[in-house]
């Protein structure tokens, strides 16, 4: 449950942008950091942020991130215009990825970025349609 | 290790953006892939990498990682090392290969990192 919402920030993702790319979750974290919220917890946010953000990048036509802050929990929805997630379960699986060689170049294509937002998450859940929009909601609580 | 220690052996040159040559890592980390770092690193280690780009400063940010060595001889642009610095991460580079960094950072004390996952 989560209560009472304190911040909400909303932040456009270019398909492509690896020079930006990370902008947002850079911005987020900063404004936890500002909010005092644990390192730890930031450090988990951040992760599952950016390992998002990253992924409307290299496999998106384009999206957002959007982040609401409220006394006990981080909620994060990373959503995409498409073209979906042809198999949610196979993505899921550490090591495979469908990364095109832009991204390898530039750190990325392991097959960890949903299995680590997995990790980092306490609640995650992905909506997504092959030919259709992708979006992943994200929960970390305080505790 | 000290980092003074580290830019001794591994002949780094001018750190940037250092804060504390005292400073002491006990662990170091390395790879070119960002996915592994994000992934398996903890936040307080040194990362040992080729891969010269913004991504790699971005991931540091988000790991809190505050030490980076650029090894094969590489030297990030402008835009990667002001990125650096507005992050307050201490940038080394070195001529040496990944695997020799590795072999002499690791023979002189520094210890693998701990895998977080």
């Amino acid at each position: 449950m989560m209560n009472n919402e304190i911040l909400k920030l909303h932040y456009d993702i270019v398909k492509g942008d690896y020079i930006r790319g990370g902008e947002a979750s850079s911005n987020i974290k900063k404004a936890l950091m500002q909010l005092g919220v644990d390192n730890a917890i930031i450090r988990r946010v951040s992760v599952a942020c950016y390992e998002a953000e990253i992924n409307i990048v290299i496999h998106s036509l384009g999206g957002y991130m959007e982040m609401k802050i409220y006394e006990d929990a981080v909620e994060i929805i990373a959503s995409d215009v498409g073209p979906g997630i042809s198999d949610v379960g196979l993505a899921m699986t550490v090591g495979y990825s469908t990364a095109t060689q832009g991204a390898r170049e530039m750190g990325f294509g392991a097959g960890m970025g949903l299995p680590n937002i997995k990790n980092n998450c306490d609640e995650l859940k992905i909506d997504s349609t092959e030919g259709g929009n992708t979006t992943i909601t994200m929960k970390i609580y305080f505790k | 290790m000290k980092i003074c220690r580290i830019n001794e052996l591994l002949n780094t040159g001018p750190i940037i953006c250092c804060d504390d040559m005292e400073i002491d890592i006990k662990y170091g980390f390395a790879s070119d892939l960002m996915s592994d770092v994000l992934a398996l690193a903890n936040h307080n280690v040194v990362l040992i990498t080729g891969l010269i780009n913004i991504q790699t400063i971005r991931t540091a940010e988000m790991m809190d990682i505050k030490w980076i060595i650029f090894v094969r001889g590489k030297i990030p642009d402008e835009t990667v090392l002001e990125l650096a610095k507005q992050n307050r991460i201490n940038v080394l580079c070195t001529k040496e290969t990944m695997f020799r960094t590795c072999g002499i950072l690791f023979g002189n004390g520094l210890q693998g990192a701990e895998i977080s996952k």
